[in-house]
C-alpha cells in the first residue's frame, strides 16, 4: 500500500459518491469547487470508512478543509491500522 | 371564506401511474391485485398485493435525485407533478411564496430505514449510510415536493395510518377555504412493499391470503396497496379567473377519534366524522348520492362502517350508492384517503360511480347498495370519501359536482 495508492482510492470515493467523473477530482480541487455540501460530505465519509474500513472521528472530520488533508488525515488513519489487518 | 375546488389530480397506483389509466381501470372493474414482486414471498404468508407496475424511477428522476429520495418520495413528486400540470398553474413569486403542500403518508421512507437496518442487523456492518435519516423521515415526500416546484409557504406531512391522506387533504381545505392559503398541494403517498414491514402486517392477521373482498360474505381481509395521488385545491373565483377548468367542488372536512381501542373500531367515531363532514359542508343526508368506504374488507371495518352509515344517513342509506374502490387499488394506508378522493372527484364529474370489484355474495351485516363489481352511470350531486385508521383516528371529506 502506497501513498499514491491511497489518495487515488480517496478521489475515487468522492468521484462515486458525487457521481462526477473521476478525472473532475484533483488533490487540489476545493470542495466547494466539486459543490460538495455538508451531506456529500457525511456520503463521502461514510465511502472512506467502508473503502479503508477505518473510522474517521467526527471532530477530525470537522477540521478538514480540502480534498488534500483529507488524503493526509486517511493516510495516518490507515498507517495507524494494526498491520495484520486482513483487509491490506 | 373561499369555496374550494379541484383543478389537477395525479395519481400513480396498481391501476396505472396517471389519473386517466387510473380512471380507466376503476370504471372498467379490473383490479389491480397481483403476486407481490421485489420481496420474498416464501418468508410471508400472504402473497397477493396492489404494487404500482412498470416503474422505472430513471425515468422520472436523475440518479443522483434518487440517492436522496425513498420510493414514497418518488411516488409523492411524480403524482404532484402530474396534478400540477393538469392545473396548469401559473407560478409568480408571490405564488410560490405564499401555496402550501399537505401531505400524508403512514410510513414515510421506512423501506429505507429497514435497507440501513438490514446492513446493521443482518450483514454484520457497523454503519448505516447517511442517507438513511434524510430518506426515511416521513415529511420527505412533502419537503421534495416544496423543492420541486419552489413552493414556500405552509408545508407539512400528517401521519393517522390509513387517514394520513384525508386528513392531509382536509386540512389544505381549510386552509385555501379561510384564505390562509391562496393555493394548495395536498394528498399522500405510500411504499410499504419491504419485507419487515409486510412481517407486521401479517402479525395482525388482517391481510387476505385471496383477494380484497369488501362488504362480501366471503371477505377475508385487506390487501396492501402503493401509490400516491395529488390534488391542487384552489378558490373557486381564482380558478375561473385564469381560465382554469375545476372538476370538482371540496366542500366539507369531519375528524373524530374513536377514544376507545387502538385496533378495534366502533361505529359511533366514523358516524360523527360523517356527520361533522356533512354539516362543515352544509350539506343534508339527502344531497349525497355516493360515499367512497373506507371499506377495507376486514370482518369488523366493513361491519362497522355499515353501522356507522346507517346511523348517519338514516332511511336515506337505502338510497345510497357505497363502494370500496380499495378492491382495486389495494389498500395504500396513508395514500388511500387521496387516491379514494380521486376517485370520488371523477365519479361526479364524469356521472360514473366505480365499483366495489371482487364481490361475491352479499352479507346481511353490510346491507348496502355496494355497486358490485360494475361501474354505474349515475349523476350525484356530493359524495363523502371515508377515510378511519388504525388508532380510531376518522376522517371524512365531501366534494360537490360542478355544473
Amino acid at each position: 500500500m502506497t501513498d499514491h495508492t491511497i489518495q487515488d482510492r480517496v478521489l475515487k470515493v468522492i468521484a462515486t459518491t458525487k457521481r462526477i467523473p473521476l478525472e473532475n477530482v484533483r488533490p487540489d480541487s476545493s470542495f466547494e469547487s466539486l459543490e460538495i455540501d455538508s451531506l456529500d460530505r457525511l456520503n463521502i465519509l461514510f465511502g472512506l470508512e467502508s473503502e479503508f474500513d477505518i473510522e474517521i472521528n467526527d471532530e477530525d472530520a470537522k477540521h478538514i478543509k480540502n480534498i488534500h488533508e483529507m488524503i493526509e488525515g486517511i493516510t495516518q488513519l490507515v498507517q495507524a491500522k494494526p498491520p495484520s489487518s486482513p483487509s491490506e | 371564506m373561499h369555496r374550494v375546488v379541484i383543478t389537477g389530480t395525479g395519481v400513480l397506483s396498481a391501476l396505472g401511474n396517471n389519473t386517466s389509466s387510473f380512471w380507466q381501470s376503476l370504471t372498467s372493474g379490473i383490479s389491480g391485485i397481483r403476486e407481490m414482486v421485489g420481496v420474498d414471498i416464501s418468508q410471508i404468508r400472504f402473497k397477493n398485493g396492489a404494487q404500482v407496475q412498470n416503474y422505472i424511477p430513471e425515468e422520472h428522476f436523475a440518479a443522483k435525485d434518487l440517492d436522496m429520495m425513498d420510493r414514497f418520495a418518488q411516488f409523492a413528486v411524480l403524482a404532484a407533478r402530474e396534478a400540477i400540470a393538469e392545473a396548469g398553474i401559473e407560478w409568480t413569486p408571490d405564488l410560490r411564496e405564499a401555496a402550501a403542500v399537505v401531505t400524508g403518508s403512514c410510513l414515510g421512507g421506512r423501506g429505507a430505514e429497514e435497507a440501513g437496518y438490514w446492513e446493521l442487523f443482518h450483514n454484520g456492518k457497523s454503519r448505516i449510510h447517511p442517507y438513511t435519516i434524510p430518506l426515511g423521515m416521513s415529511n420527505a415526500g412533502t419537503s421534495h415536493i416544496s423543492m420541486q416546484f419552489g413552493i414556500e409557504g405552509p408545508a407539512f406531512n400528517l401521519s393517522t395510518a390509513c387517514a394520513s391522506s384525508a386528513h392531509a387533504i382536509g386540512h389544505a381545505f381549510w386552509m385555501v377555504r379561510s384564505g390562509v392559503a391562496p393555493l394548495a398541494i395536498a394528498g399522500g403517498s405510500e411504499a410499504p412493499f419491504f419485507l419487515g414491514g409486510l412481517k407486521a402486517w401479517e402479525a395482525m392477521r388482517v391481510v387476505s391470503k385471496d383477494t380484497c373482498r369488501p362488504f362480501s360474505a366471503e371477505r377475508s381481509g385487506l390487501i396492501l396497496g402503493e401509490g400516491a395521488a395529488m390534488l391542487v385545491l384552489e378558490p373557486l373565483e381564482a380558478a375561473l379567473a385564469r381560465g382554469a377548468r375545476p372538476l370538482a367542488e371540496i366542500v366539507g372536512f369531519g375528524m373524530s377519534a374513536d377514544a376507545g381501542h387502538i385496533t378495534q373500531p366502533v361505529a359511533t367515531g366514523p358516524a360523527r366524522a360523517m356527520r361533522m363532514a356533512l354539516r362543515d359542508a352544509g350539506l343534508t343526508p339527502e344531497q349525497v348520492g355516493y360515499i367512497n368506504a373506507h371499506g377495507t374488507a376486514t370482518e369488523a371495518n366493513d361491519r362497522i362502517e355499515t353501522t356507522a352509515i346507517r346511523s348517519t344517513f338514516g332511511a336515506h342509506t337505502d338510497k345510497l350508492a357505497v363502494s370500496s374502490t380499495k378492491s382495486m387499488h389495494g389498500h395504500a394506508l396513508g395514500a388511500a384517503g387521496a387516491l379514494e378522493a380521486v376517485a370520488s372527484i371523477l365519479g361526479l364529474r364524469h356521472g360514473v360511480l366505480p365499483p366495489t370489484a371482487n364481490f361475491l355474495t352479499a352479507d346481511s351485516s353490510c346491507d348496502l347498495d355496494v355497486i358490485p363489481n360494475q361501474a354505474r352511470t349515475v349523476a350525484v350531486e356530493a359524495c363523502l370519501s371515508n377515510s378511519f385508521a388504525f388508532g380510531g383516528l376518522n376522517a371524512v371529506l365531501a366534494f360537490k359536482s360542478l355544473p
